[in-house]
């Protein structure tokens, strides 16, 4: 009996569905959930301004505040993914090359904090930094200097911070892509008498530059729009996009300005992921 | 004439050569010594040692005991960039992100060549593999027998005394693999470099080598030339490891027979499958050691046909006969009794 039912159940036609159908539930509620709520922002942003949308994007976007907010913006973006960069490239490559406890080690350190909650993160970050900040206090005692450096509430301390949050992304882009060198091209380039150094600088970084590629684009377009450590670890000067946006929203509750700065941050994502389609091979990092 | 151009590099010493991976001895001290110019196989099972003795020789695994020397060098210890050996890998290993000349150049710009030089010398090794109009390809736009004449090229290029070759040929199919072993034979011998050739596949080793180690269990059972380790082997894993062979047990063969042969116990018989002759029953004659039986089974195999014969209730035997038009052909089920022609067709020989 209950055979006859599960044959009828399995044969063909029943639950047969083309896996590309699966996406539709997931559109649905980025269409509903993302999709829907930032049109209606902006709809309504647009109709509830008294006088011309138009020119006030104009006005927005060329005004002193919103064009040294827009390159702070891409300015330490571009800073703390050159940072990320240069302090994953190390990690990947390490992993890469160790035994498995090692392996596990690493993995844990780099991707625990990632589980772990941003503001606490952040908060840490200000307890090492702070003038009376572990680092400052070591200087100091080793004599090195005599007054606390300025680690925080400026823009090192912005940079270090997101940096930190966002170098596991590094890590593991960079990663998948270095496992996928075959490291009998390596072993070929010392076989014909290349150095280590040389072998690196010929063989392997250049096949590991579809991995810079995606990491830097990636963790870029995270960078731009962050918010909550730049927030707590910058100082006045340091306003990022995605601060003023929440400025505007939430204490000079103009609504239709901080519409205009989420288009113009979401366009500016686009365009990256634009570059991120263009410059890295999709179907290879979905493993096709 | 020909010996004046007989390279005096490119000799290669083992002595006493041991590998242990924990417990697991995996080359179990080796003694060799290949002859420059020499064409050298390892033949072996997967697991025998032969792929860890070429890695030692290359530079990749580092020998637990002994000595590899190169010419008068010792080079037991030296990384792989300061042997100056060319290599051929199991994949190729060609660099995926370099142009044929490219890759070819590498060994040419390591060794800080000039870049006039480096193309020279690169176009002169990419025209030798017969590649000139290929090289501005990437390798994935190459089919995989190019692909080898690439890793060939780039292992010659700069002229090594030596060059390594791991399984090159495994990925390729078999017509393709029987073009490449040839051209890699016309390689070796026209630049006269000594190649040490490691391969799980017999008829490659027997068709491209001077001589042939054969190795099981981190030992080499034997070595010698083919045709030598082919006829007399020395014992048992030789015989069956290069070349099809008719193993006959102490315990398998009447007395009579036995005392006839002059076999011992824990000796075996050996005879090739091509040696054996197969006569109607009635047709032998009487003074010849005869051996008896019924023909199991015949295998049309183009140019052989191959009988298998129950000689008794557990042994069985094949013999193959070529497929020519005078010889006498059987069906199942016929009486039939195996000899062979001459004396040194059927030795005996040892299990280990």
């Amino acid at each position: 009996m209950t055979e006859a039912i599960m044959r009828r159940r399995v044969g063909p036609g029943r639950f047969q569905m083309k896996s590309e159908n699966l996406i539709y539930p997931v559109l649905a509620f980025l269409l509903v959930f993302f999709i829907l709520p930032i049109a209606w922002f902006f709809i309504k942003s647009a109709l509830d301004y008294e006088g011309n949308f138009a020119a006030m994007l104009l006005e927005t976007f060329t005004s002193p505040l919103f064009i040294t907010v827009a390159w702070k913006t891409i300015w330490i973006s571009l800073l703390v993914t050159l940072f990320a960069l240069a302090a994953a490239y190390p990690i990947a490559y390490s992993l890469t090359r160790s035994s498995s406890f090692t392996f596990t080690l690493i993995i844990i350190c780099v991707i625990v904090p990632y589980f772990t909650s941003i503001i606490v993160r952040t908060y840490s970050w200000m307890i090492i930094l702070g003038t009376k900040g572990i680092i400052n206090e070591f200087l100091i005692y080793v004599g090195v200097i005599d007054k606390p450096l300025n680690l925080m509430y400026n823009m090192v301390g912005v940079v270090i911070g997101m940096t930190y949050v966002l170098l596991p992304y590094f890590v593991l882009t960079l990663f998948a892509t270095m496992k996928s060198i075959d490291v009998w091209l390596l072993q070929a380039g010392r076989s014909m008498g290349a150095s280590n150094f040389y072998v690196f600088r010929k063989v392997f970084f250049p096949l590991s530059m579809p991995g810079i590629v995606s990491g830097f684009l990636i963790v870029y377009i995270l960078a731009a729009g962050f918010f909550v450590t730049p927030a707590l670890m910058g100082g006045p000067n340091d306003v990022m996009m995605a601060m003023l946006i929440q400025r505007n929203i939430e204490v000079t509750l103009d609504w239709p300005l901080a519409s205009a700065l989420s288009l113009f941050l979401l366009v500016v994502t686009l365009i990256i992921y634009a570059f991120y389609c263009k410059y890295t091979d999709m179907d290879k990092m979905l493993g096709k | 004439m020909v010996a004046e151009f007989v390279n005096r590099r490119g000799s290669i010493r083992f002595r006493n050569i041991t590998k242990k991976y924990g417990d697991l001895t995996v080359v179990d001290g080796i003694d060799l010594d290949i002859k420059p110019g020499e064409f050298f196989s390892l033949l072996g099972p997967s697991g025998s040692g032969k792929t860890t003795t070429l890695m030692m020789l290359a530079g990749f695994a580092v020998p637990d005991a002994g000595q590899i020397m190169l010419d008068d060098r010792d080079i037991s210890r030296l990384s792989p960039q300061e042997r100056n050996l060319g290599m051929v890998f199991q994949n190729y290993a060609l660099f995926p992100h370099m142009s044929v000349l490219e890759n070819v150049m590498f060994p040419l710009k390591v060794r800080k060549f000039s870049s006039k030089d480096c193309l020279e010398r690169a176009q002169w090794a990419i025209d030798l593999v017969r590649l000139s109009k290929f090289s501005k390809r990437l390798p994935k736009e190459l089919s995989g027998g190019q692909q080898q004449r690439v890793a060939l090229a780039r292992a010659v290029v700069f002229h090594p005394e030596v060059v390594l070759m791991d399984e090159p040929l495994g990925a390729l199919d078999k017509n393709l693999r029987y073009q490449m072993q040839m051209e890699i034979k016309e390689l070796q011998r026209k630049l006269n470099m000594t190649v040490v050739f490691v391969t799980h596949d017999q008829e490659e080793a027997m068709n491209m080598s001077d001589r042939i180690a054969i190795m099981n269990n981190g030992r080499i059972e034997q070595l010698g030339a083919p045709k030598e380790v082919y006829e007399s082997p020395r014992n048992v894993f030789a015989a069956g490891f290069l070349g099809e062979a008719n193993i006959l047990d102490f315990e398998d063969l009447h007395a009579n027979f036995r005392r006839h042969m002059g076999l011992n116990p824990g000796e075996c018989l050996f005879i090739r499958p091509e040696r054996v002759v197969l006569a109607a029953s009635s047709e032998v004659p009487a003074d010849r050691p005869r051996l008896g039986g019924e023909v199991l089974n015949v295998s049309f195999l183009g140019n052989i046909v191959r009988y298998q014969i129950q000689l008794s209730e557990t042994v069985r035997i094949y013999a193959d006969s070529t497929n020519l038009s005078d010889a006498q052909a059987f069906s199942v089920g016929d009486r039939v009794s195996v000899g062979w022609k001459r004396p040194e067709d059927i030795r005996i020989i040892h299990h280990d």
